[in-house]
């Protein structure tokens, strides 16, 4: 750490000049990751540019019919949006379940996302969203799925001097969204196996969209099409639920390590999307 | 190495130090600011012997930079107590023997007032929640949980006395 350098941009732009300037640049959210990985010596960033002092990375908004979310934004105050929360529980859970109230109270999901990790809580919830990020860059804004952003463990697609400036939730629709995720503890500890489900419902009960999302059973969370191909159209009887359960045993790669093996994981991952799907229709209801 | 001038508010008090680029908001407090009532247990987020509130909210000071702290509020264990009379939290503590060797106290201290400060009336299970990210390895917790509840009940009779004084 014996050059680095702290910057604390006021504007999108001077963070992109920042950061394209200097590819051993490092953007800083929440710090729960960064700051951890420095200390430890895995990385070693030649500077660090704060983006909480960037307006508009910071709360929460409406955005057409739906939300953007500002990169920088913690994840304790998802909660106060009661809209967002109300709309999105699953997203607005799945980025409290993050560590302790002290962590959230910094830890962003846009930070959770870029750190890749294949066990980050928010993403598989974001993923069976359908969420975006707006990213900017030297070239300019772009806008991805967030599935498009993890590339492997601890690796993004974002390019040099690109960075999220908001992630963005789309209109909520007569459905509803739900994350849970398996963990030897209560509280305080990463996820073993987690899924997101996303359903709308018609009038009758009948799946008219369905996208179901996992998390550390593969390199990256996953988006699972042909599990939330097997809940359209049907009234997510016993054989639909079955066969998206089969869809999501079939896309899980997961790897053995301390913390559970492959063979586990791929059992909870099919426990696991059975239950969000449960809350995912029983919120859907409620919304209907 | 050069060093970067931080102005910030302490405990309602305006100060300046200096920091390393990448030192953090807990190496600061103790070593330029000489707040050593935070403690540092494990410098990687997971014990929570470093809270303190930053605009607010309670954080790992460990896992913040120094330089995050320009222009923001900080409160720490060293503000809780008014003077020489305790904190009914720090009372209850004492009264219900929550603390043995005393390294993880004022951590849990510095929580346990954010949450009273916002919920008077917390059940068991939200101040155990809410107190997660606080590690203890002496007393096995049910003490600490105890002093909380039975601070969140008086400062609740305060507030009531208060009260029927300001009616
Ligand atoms: C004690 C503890 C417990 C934890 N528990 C959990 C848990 O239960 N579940 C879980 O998923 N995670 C957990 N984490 C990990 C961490 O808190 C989360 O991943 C968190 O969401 C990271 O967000 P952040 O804002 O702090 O990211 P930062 O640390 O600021 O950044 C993380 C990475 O993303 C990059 N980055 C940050 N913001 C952007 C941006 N806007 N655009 C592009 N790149 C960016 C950074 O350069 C860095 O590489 C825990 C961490 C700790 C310390
Ligand atoms: S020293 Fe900061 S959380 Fe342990
Ligand atoms: S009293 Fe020793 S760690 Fe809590």
């Amino acid at each position: 750490m014996a050059s680095l350098a702290f910057h604390a941009p006021e504007t999108i732009d001077q963070a992109v000049a920042l950061l394209a300037a200097n590819p051993a640049a490092r953007p800083l959210s929440g710090g729960t990751d960064l700051i951890v990985q420095m200390r430890s010596g895995r990385i070693a960033p030649a500077a660090v540019v704060d983006l909480k002092r960037i307006a508009a990375l910071t709360g929460t908004r409406r955005h057409g019919l739906g939300f953007a979310i500002g990169a920088a934004t913690p994840c304790t105050a998802l909660k106060r949006d009661r809209a967002l929360a109300a709309a999105w529980p699953g997203v607005v859970e799945a980025a409290n379940l993050i560590g302790s109230v002290q962590v959230r109270n910094r830890a962003t999901m846009a930070g959770n996302l870029c750190n890749a990790s294949p066990a980050a809580d928010s993403v598989p919830a974001l993923i069976a969203a359908g969420a975006t990020c707006l990213i900017a860059g030297p070239q300019g804004e772009r806008e991805v799925p967030v599935e498009a952003i993890p590339l492997a463990p601890g690796r993004t697609s974002l390019a040099p001097g690109e960075f999220v400036v908001e992630i963005r939730l789309p209109p909520r629709g007569q459905g509803g969204d739900a994350y849970l995720r398996s963990i030897p503890r209560t509280e305080m500890d990463i996820a073993v196996v987690g899924a997101g489900a996303n359903l709308v419902l018609d009038g009758e009960g009948t799946c008219t969209a369905a996208r179901i999302a996992v998390g550390a059973v593969a390199p990256t969370a996953i988006l699972v099409p042909e599990a939330g191909a097997a809940l359209v159209g049907t009234r997510l009887d016993e054989p639909a639920l079955a066969a998206m359960a089969e869809a999501v045993r079939a896309a899980c790669r997961p790897i053995d390590d301390k913390r559970g093996t492959a063979e586990y994981r791929t059992a909870m991952a099919e426990v696991l999307a059975r239950r969000v799907v449960a809350i995912a229709r029983q919120r859907a209801g409620e919304n209907a | 190495m050069n060093k970067l001038v931080i102005a910030a508010t302490v405990n309602g008090d305006p100060v300046e130090f200096l920091t390393d680029p990448g030192g953090s908001l807990l190496d600061a407090l103790r070593e330029e600011l000489l707040l050593t009532g935070t403690k540092e247990g494990c410098g990687s987020g997971d014990c929570g012997a470093c809270t303190v509130i930053l605009d607010g909210e309670m954080v790992c000071s460990c896992l913040v930079f120094a330089a995050e702290a320009q222009g923001r509020q900080i409160a720490t264990i060293e503000g809780v107590a008014e003077g020489g009379r305790l904190h009914p939290i720090q009372r209850k503590f004492l009264d219900h023997a929550a603390l043995q060797c005393g390294f993880c106290t004022p951590g849990f201290i510095v929580a346990a007032r954010s949450l009273l400060d916002r919920n008077p009336d917390p059940s068991e299970s939200e101040v155990r929640y809410w107190l997660a990210g606080n590690l203890c390895r002496c007393t096995g917790y049910d003490k600490i949980v105890r002093a909380v509840l039975d601070a969140a009940a008086e400062l609740r009779q305060e507030r009531r006395v208060e009260g029927e004084l300001a009616a």
